[in-house]
């Protein structure tokens, strides 16, 4: 069984609009897919999209961290947008603060934040 | 009206996908025990946890669902069970951040947190049985 999530293309950023229950190796393959589109397409953001998501344990909170360095290495920014009430108490009993990860309320702000940091940049 | 899930139910973990199943079941009954969404998501996640560990450390084994009630209240209980090579020194696995393998860290001691009962049976070459149970508030 080889679920792939698939990576839309929107302007300069990538969306990643998670909406399968996530097995390790496809976070593993997302991961993949995404360096290679990122670096294929140039984009200067990902947005990844939690909003279907129900759980996030330490091996998905891992995934967010591991995608934002990555893109990092790419000069592109990373926000994660749309993650449930249920689901950041979990993360926040559980340990896992996300730090170094960006996160949005949802999908219109995490685009902003995104335009707003390449302004800046540039 | 009875559940429709009393259990006890028991599902093989030998691989990815079977966490996925595992944890799809747990939120089964944790709906069915009617549990608050908050409590269904935290139990959802310490089962994905162990099942994780039952797989990397414990090299497979198999997860038992079940309905539980202490008199007063109803529960789901999880155990995860398998016959690797068990945990040497429980404090330090017990201990946030401490990893043995590729993980965070997190795995034991989060999953302890998100539970109401946490129950840890290890024997060094013999194998290692969690059990957790979340309440019905």
């Amino acid at each position: 069984m080889d679920q792939r999530v698939p990576i839309l293309k929107i302007g300069g950023v990538l969306l990643v609009s998670i909406q399968i229950d996530l097995q390790d190796q496809s976070v593993l393959a997302l991961q993949e897919d995404l360096a290679e589109k990122i670096s294929a397409t140039g984009a200067h953001g990902v947005v990844i999209d939690i909003s279907a998501v129900e759980i996030v344990d330490s091996f998905i909170g891992r995934m967010f961290a591991t995608i934002a360095s990555i893109s990092r290495l790419f000069d592109a920014d990373t926000v994660v947008v749309g993650m449930r009430p249920a689901v950041a108490i979990t993360l926040v009993e559980l340990g896992l603060t996300l730090g170094g990860v960006r996160t949005a309320l949802d999908l219109e702000r995490g685009m902003k934040i995104l335009e707003q940091l390449r302004t800046r940049d540039a | 009206m009875p559940p429709r899930s009393e259990g006890p139910e028991e599902l093989p973990i030998s691989g990815d996908d079977d966490v996925v199943r595992v944890r799809q079941l747990v939120r089964t009954y944790a709906q069915d025990t009617k549990l608050s969404l908050v409590d269904q998501t935290k139990l959802v996640t310490a089962a994905s946890e162990l099942a994780r560990n039952t797989l990397i450390y414990g090299g497979g084994g198999f997860a038992r669902v079940e309905q539980v009630s202490d008199g007063r209240r109803a529960g789901v209980r999880a155990s995860f069970h398998d016959e690797g090579p068990g945990i040497p020194d429980l404090t330090l696995a017990l201990a946030d951040g401490w990893s043995s393998g590729s993980g965070l860290g997190l795995g034991l001691s989060g999953a302890r947190r998100l539970v109401d009962l946490f129950d840890l049976d290890t024997e060094v070459g013999r194998g290692t049985v969690v059990t957790v149970t979340k309440w019905k508030r």
